[in-house]
This record gives C-alpha cells, structure tokens and sequence, in this order.
C-alpha cells in the first residue's frame, strides 16, 4: 500500500491505517487534508466492513461540522471482490448495510464534501455499488480491475457460448469486464496510466468533481452508452 | 362488497399495477407500443419485451398522485439493462417535476441483468442516487415486494434505500441469492433447495421481524393495496425530512446492534426468538395478521 499512497499523495504525507482489510486515515491532497477511506486486498464486503467504511464518512461529516471548518473531501480507495456471500450475512441484510454506507456517501456530498474514488484494485458488482460508484468522481488505476462477473461464469448463466461472449466484447462495452468499457459508459471518469502523477491526476479530480449525477450523459457523449440518457429524459419529458 | 383476492405473487407486472391503482387512473410511459427494447439482447439473439421488463407511469392510488413502476419477474428474472433501469431512473427525474405523495416501487428482480452487466449496474447506481435525491426533495420512495424473484443483488439494496418497504410472506429481499451461495461456497452454507430455510433467511416474516420491511401483508393485491393507502395517507401532506445527521448515526447504531446481537447467527429462528415469538416452529404458519399482532404486541 505504500507504494500507491507515495504516488498518491503529496509527498506521499499521510496517516492512513490499515486494519485487515479496512483502511482508513488522512493525507495531503492538493496541500490540503483529505480523508481516506477504503479496503485493499480484494476485500469481500460483509456488514462489519459496511459499518466500519459507514463509521467513517460520519466520522468525516461530524467533524467538520463540529470544528466548523470546511467539509474535506473524501477519497475512496476502492479494491473488492464484491460482497461476501454467506448465509449469516444475508441473515443480518447484508443488503441494508450497503444501502447505509450509500446514504452515509450522500450525506457526506449534502454537507458539502467532494467524494473521489480511486479504484485500485478490483471492482466488482455489490461491493463496487456500495460507495464507489457512489462518489462525484471515479479514476481508475492501469491495473483497476472492474467488473459485474467474469465472461465464462457469465457464459454459463446466460448459456451464451463463451467464444460469442468473447467476440461480441471486442465491439461492446456492454457486459464484457474491463475499466475502459465503465470510460466508456460514462461510470468511470478517468482512466490514469502509469506514466502519469497520480497526485496532480487526484487533485485534479478533486476540483472536478461535481454533485450532480451526470453518468448517463457523459456515457451518451463517450458512446458507450446510448440509451440511458434518451429514456430516462423521455419518461421524465412524459 | 367482497372481492375475490388476487394473489400477488403469480400476477403479472401489468395486473399487479392494474389492481393496485385506483380503476382507469395509470398512464403509462414510455409504453411498449414504442417498442423501446434492448438493443444488447437483439445483439445475442436473447428474447426481448417491448417494455424491456418494466412499466412506469402515474396513477392514483385511495386518491393520492403517485408515480408507479412495476417490474416484470416472468422476463429475465426482472433483471435491470440499460432501458429497463433508464425508465425506473427516469421516473425518480419525474417526481421531481409532478412531486406525487410517493413514488412506488414495484419490484421483482434478481438484480443486474448479465447480457448488458456493465450498463445494468451502472444503472443501479443511478437509481440509488435518484432515490436518494428524491427523497431529499421531501418525496418518500416505496418498495412493494411480493413477487417470484423478490428483490436481490442491486435491487435488494435500491429497496432499502426506499422510505417503505411493504413485503409479503411470500417476498424475499437479499443481496445474494441462496443459489449463487450455494454455488460459490457449497451446500453446507447455503442449501437453496432447503425452501423453509430460505424463507427463515430472506423471507417476509424474518425481514420484517428485523425492521427491514415496514410492513407485511398476505399474498393478495388488495393487501398490497390498503397497506399502500394506509402509508400515502401517513405521507400526505407531510414532505419527508431528509436524513441528518443524527438519523444516520441513530440507523448506524441499530445495525450495529443488530451486527453484534446476531453475531454468529445462521438461520432466522433467533430473530423469532428475540422478536418474543414463542412457538418457533409455527411462525411459518401463522397468520400475517397474527404474526403482525404479535410482532407489534412484543415489548
């Protein structure tokens, strides 16, 4: 985690600790402190993960308004495999703690704080729902891994033979796993390679990150994404 | 005047929203006569609807405006593409034009629909964001569950997100399907073919006996229906407080409880217990309305 924290952060100053999977902290981002929180180590997302990652945009969100300084923004270090599955989980509503940690993100962009995900690691379906895909921006790393399911296992459920799956990936970005296809559709805002300096990339997202959802539309001008737009605009136009 | 129940689970999209509403008061959107259709399914050959899965459009219900979606289970598990879940987003944009006394929710869906995966869960996101908005603009979000495929994987979050949460015994909300565990860790965690078990886990009496359904109802429409009546009616007239705060740190305390309180549980009977029911085998069996008599009765 070092490694991607010196790239990260300025100087690579920060106070970001590691609990299991679980991170969580402050670092200086664009000169300013930033919050940190995230998993690492392809975390399967259960309800005490949710609580802890809910712990800590409220956290966040209280003190700021308690020392009545300006809301800092949050960045997300996301890696998960998606959410754990087990029996005791679902008994629990594994679903429920998900739905907190989103509403914790919306409180959190309500009070005035910029929520940027950095994705680095893997992405995946439930876990990735959870609070990555619910910040104002998302980057993603050359190595980001993002995905609903892998093609075979897609193959099996949707009994479409795998060699179609893989020759219609290559035209769509529709269903097939891959950070560029999330560009494309308009999920992931930014694609950041290796060569670049991933501190002034952050900052930049920072300054960039709008509260308004406008996924669908930048998913339209991207082209990977035609439709959501047109229609959700129909049914609203009706 | 008595009328025949119909039951909930086995209607169609269409019939549960036709029996819902109040008679001749739902204008669809987008309707399937547009034949908006997914073009991802067209591309791998897979059956389409012209609804692509699910109507939206406004209606009245005990009088009350309300915006209304209705997801259809018999079609892809009532699983979300891109303009299955541009509808549902679209009609959250809505309500903040017409401001309807609740937006409702009638889900039946297994979550993403893998043939358009990335587009399906991206389109999830957006709801959860819409809903949150909505709400925020003093618009409650109902989710109405009854159907075969229940509410699972992304749609099992959207339905907690909704202000209410009104289930029948017969409804299931979760995130992963007793299958999908089944099949990734074995039988020994989860055994889907284990109906009674299943239900103890996901099941409308064990959710609502959590608090993660507001109310539950019997398998018929007309349940539905006055348990839908009853909350407009409670909503009218009364613009929801967005969440503070205080609310979140108050709903972070109870899950934490819950977290610690059922730490090692594995199989609903304990909530049962813990909600002062007495003869745990026999919860299955008993009548909603008892079950809500004593659930509600309980200290």
């Amino acid at each position: 985690m070092s490694t991607l924290f010196d790239r990260l952060f300025d100087s690579g100053h920060h106070a970001v600790t590691i609990d299991g999977e679980f991170l969580s902290g402050t670092a200086t981002v664009a000169g300013g402190e930033a919050v940190v929180i995230g998993t690492h180590n392809k975390a399967a997302i259960n309800c005490g993960l949710a609580l802890k990652l809910a712990d800590a945009i409220l956290a966040a969100v209280r003190e700021d308004r308690t020392l009545l300084r300006p809301p800092r923004t949050i960045v997300f270090l996301v890696d998960t495999q998606g959410q754990e599955l087990s029996r005791h989980e679902e008994l629990l509503g594994l679903n429920g703690y998900f739905a907190h940690v989103a509403r914790c993100c919306d409180l959190a962009r309500s009070h005035g704080h910029r929520l940027v995900t950095v994705i680095h690691g893997e992405a995946v379906s439930g876990g990735f729902l959870a609070f990555g895909l619910m910040a104002d921006r998302v980057c993603a790393l050359p190595d980001a891994q993002v995905r609903v399911m892998d093609l075979r296992a897609m193959s099996k459920v949707t009994k479409i033979p795998y060699d179609k799956l893989v020759v219609l990936a290559e035209e769509s970005p529709v269903f097939a796993p891959g950070a560029e296809n999330y560009w494309r559709m308009g999920a992931i805002h930014e694609l950041w390679s290796i060569e670049d300096d991933w501190g002034i990339c952050l900052a930049s997202a920072v300054t960039r990150a709008g509260s308004e959802d406008e996924r669908a539309l930048l998913g339209l001008e991207r082209g990977g994404r035609m439709l959501a737009a047109p229609i959700a605009a129909l049914v609203a136009a009706a | 005047m008595n009328v025949k129940p119909i039951n909930y689970f086995e209607a169609s999209a269409r019939t549960r929203i036709a029996c819902l509403v109040d008679p001749e008061s739902f204008t669809e959107f987008c309707p399937p006569e547009l034949r908006h259709i997914s073009p991802h399914l067209v591309r791998l050959n897979a059956p389409v609807a012209f609804d692509d899965g699910v109507m939206v459009g406004r209606a009245r219900l005990a009088g009350h405006p309300v915006l209304i979606a209705s997801q259809e289970g018999k079609f892809n598990g009532g699983a979300v593409g891109e303009v299955h879940g541009a509808k549902l987003r679209g009609l959250l944009d809505k309500a903040l034009i017409e401001r309807p006394v609740a937006v409702l929710l009638l889900v039946d869906s297994g979550g993403v629909r893998l043939h358009e995966a990335n587009a399906g869960l991206i389109a999830i996101s957006e709801l959860m964001r819409a809903i949150l908005r909505t709400q925020s603009a003093g618009i409650p979000v109902f989710a109405l569950i009854g159907g075969s495929c229940g509410a699972f994987g992304g749609m099992g979050i959207v339905s907690r997100l909704c202000t209410e949460v009104i289930i029948s015994e017969q409804g299931r909300i979760g995130l992963s399907g007793p299958e999908v565990i089944e099949t990734v860790k074995g039988v020994d965690e989860f055994d889907s073919r284990d109906r009674a078990l299943v239900w103890r886990i996901t099941g409308g009496k064990v959710r609502r006996a959590l608090g993660d359904a507001t109310r539950l109802v019997g398998d018929d429409i007309g349940a539905f229906r006055a348990a839908t009546a009853e909350l407009l009616d409670k909503h009218a007239g009364r613009p929801l407080n967005s969440s503070d705060l205080d609310d979140l740190t108050a709903a972070h305390s109870n899950l934490s409880i819950r977290a610690q309180r059922y730490d090692t549980a594995r199989d609903g009977r304990i909530i049962f217990q813990e909600a002062g029911f007495t003869e745990l085998e026999s919860v299955a069996l008993l009548p909603v309305d008892d079950f809500n008599r004593q659930l509600e009765g309980s200290p």
